[in-house]
């Protein structure tokens, strides 16, 4: 059997790809690392040395703001030299490759690369390509993985109910073209979370979605009932405009997670989202600013959890 | 070679300390031994501010070959630094990085006034020109060999002699 891209000789971890076929070990040690770093934002000096004098390249092929800045917020509480690059407005365009690029800002002695690409695959192929020396992040690959926002999805869940094991979890909404869906799944069976679901209709699940180890509810009352922790997808708008959804007022209507639908969850259920949300289209205000969501949480918590894979990968 | 009691050596700490410390100084303990006598010290001596801890894994000079393996703990710096007088506290000085690391962490928190230190063990080999104004005994370990602090579930302690580091494994 062949090697784990992402795992080095030693069987440490050089890069991080995808959360899939990583042993729960590696996922709890990153957790456990997180934690050591949620402090450091609350001293005098945010900052710890751990990686001065290392480059950290964000490389973003396709637009994002939470997660480049809170990589890039990331890199610089370790010490980090940060430099970002908008690639969608810069040698791309001029029709230089992908690969070309990379050997490009090797030669700048970069020491670790943050990918994001529409491209499912993109940051394996980088990862092949750079020097043994040299660690590649995926900060989202198409409609494949999102490994960081699942690890701190995870991170937010432990949080606030400190024991996967108990556990039952919803996904809801597009998990058809959701890589924050399929991280998370991975990440949750993993960690031993004995309940997921996912709820949508049945043009925005994946077929097959079952093999990953989850349960389908095409109804939300049903999909939703009793569960510790629900997580609204997105409504990604650009593909609103396929045959998959009449409008988005008719996904509200059937999937918008609404005060009244929320009550069907346990009573101290938590609200999650990746961010952006659409207020109205899958999550109701009302419960976008409720009490029991904690949407910005995950944005805090993603920051030391970014830490905490920048440095482990940074070691190995 | 015949170790000391680390108890009887706790308790020449203790005396030395006595006249020092006040139910204000404000100590901090190094993981993972250094906290467990922090603990010790910080009861036996009635501090009333709260304890410190601190892990400078993120502060170590040997990162870009060591890496992060082990489990780091959340450095825990309950009071105000800037101003203060700390009583910075570890089980054995040895070389001296792992108490540079922790300064340097501690001023990240304040710039304290005055930082004191105090063992249990001084074992020479210093690399570092560092020193410990507290000591419970100073005694030589054959290099290559490591000194390490034990506690009992009843919070006794104990010193052996061991070939490698702590394990400090990940949990679960």
């Amino acid at each position: 059997m062949s090697r784990n891209p992402q795992l080095n000789e030693k069987g440490a971890l050089q890069h991080l790809l995808t959360i899939e076929g990583l042993p729960r070990e590696v996922l709890t040690h990153i957790l456990d690392t997180a934690t050591s770093f949620i402090n450091v934002a609350e001293r005098e000096v945010k900052k710890v040395p751990l990686l001065r004098g290392k480059s950290v390249f964000n490389l973003f092929f396709e637009a994002s703001t939470r997660t480049r800045t809170t990589f890039e917020i990331a890199a610089k509480r370790l010490s980090a030299d940060v430099i970002n690059l908008n690639i969608a407005t810069s040698s791309q365009t001029k029709g230089e490759t992908l690969l070309d690029t990379i050997d490009n800002l090797s030669a700048m002695h970069a020491d670790m690369f943050v990918v994001r690409h529409a491209t499912s695959g993109a940051p394996h192929l980088i990862a092949q390509h750079v020097g043994s020396h040299a660690h590649v992040i995926n900060a989202g690959d198409g409609r494949h993985a999102h490994p960081t926002q699942g690890l701190l999805d995870s991170y937010t869940i432990r949080h606030y109910k400190h024991d996967f094991r108990r556990l039952t979890v919803a996904i809801v909404g597009d998990v058809l073209h959701s890589r924050v869906a399929r991280s998370l799944i991975h990440a949750l069976t993993t960690l031993g979370a004995p309940d997921v679901r996912v709820v949508g209709p049945k043009t925005l699940l994946p077929t097959g979605v079952e093999q990953l180890g989850v349960r389908v509810f095409h109804e939300m009352r049903s999909g939703i009932r009793d569960c510790d922790v629900i997580v609204m997808l997105r409504v990604q708008n650009e593909r609103m405009k396929g045959a998959l959804l009449p409008s988005d007022q008719e996904f509200f209507k059937s999937y918008g997670l609404t005060p009244e639908r929320l009550a069907l969850a346990r009573p101290d259920a938590i609200v999650m989202h990746p961010g952006p949300i659409n207020r109205g289209v899958e999550i109701d205000s009302a419960v976008a600013d409720g009490s029991q969501a904690v949407i910005l949480s995950q944005v805090t918590f993603g920051i030391a959890v970014r830490m905490a894979v920048l440095s482990i990968l940074a070691g190995n | 070679m015949n170790l000391p009691d680390a108890e009887g050596l706790f308790e020449a700490l203790v005396a030395q300390l006595r006249s020092r410390v006040t139910p204000d100084t404000r100590i901090v303990g190094i993981v993972t031994g250094g906290a467990w006598l922090a603990e010790r010290l910080h009861r036996a001596l009635g501090v009333n501010t709260p304890l410190g801890v601190l892990d400078p894994s993120f502060y170590r000079d040997d990162f870009g070959k060591a890496g992060l393996h082990h489990q780091v703990k959340p450095s825990q710096i309950p009071f105000e630094v800037q101003g203060q007088g700390i009583l910075l506290v570890d089980d054995v000085l040895f070389t001296g990085r792992t108490v540079r690391g922790a300064m340097n962490e501690l001023f990240d928190y304040g710039r304290p006034a005055r930082i004191d230190l105090a063992v249990l063990v001084d074992r020479g080999g210093r690399e570092l020109p560092i020193a410990a104004q507290h000591v419970g005994a100073s005694f030589e370990v054959p290099p290559g060999k490591v000194l390490v602090l034990d506690r009992t579930p009843s919070g006794a302690l104990s010193l052996t002699l061991s070939d490698k580091r702590r394990e400090r494994k990940a949990a679960s």
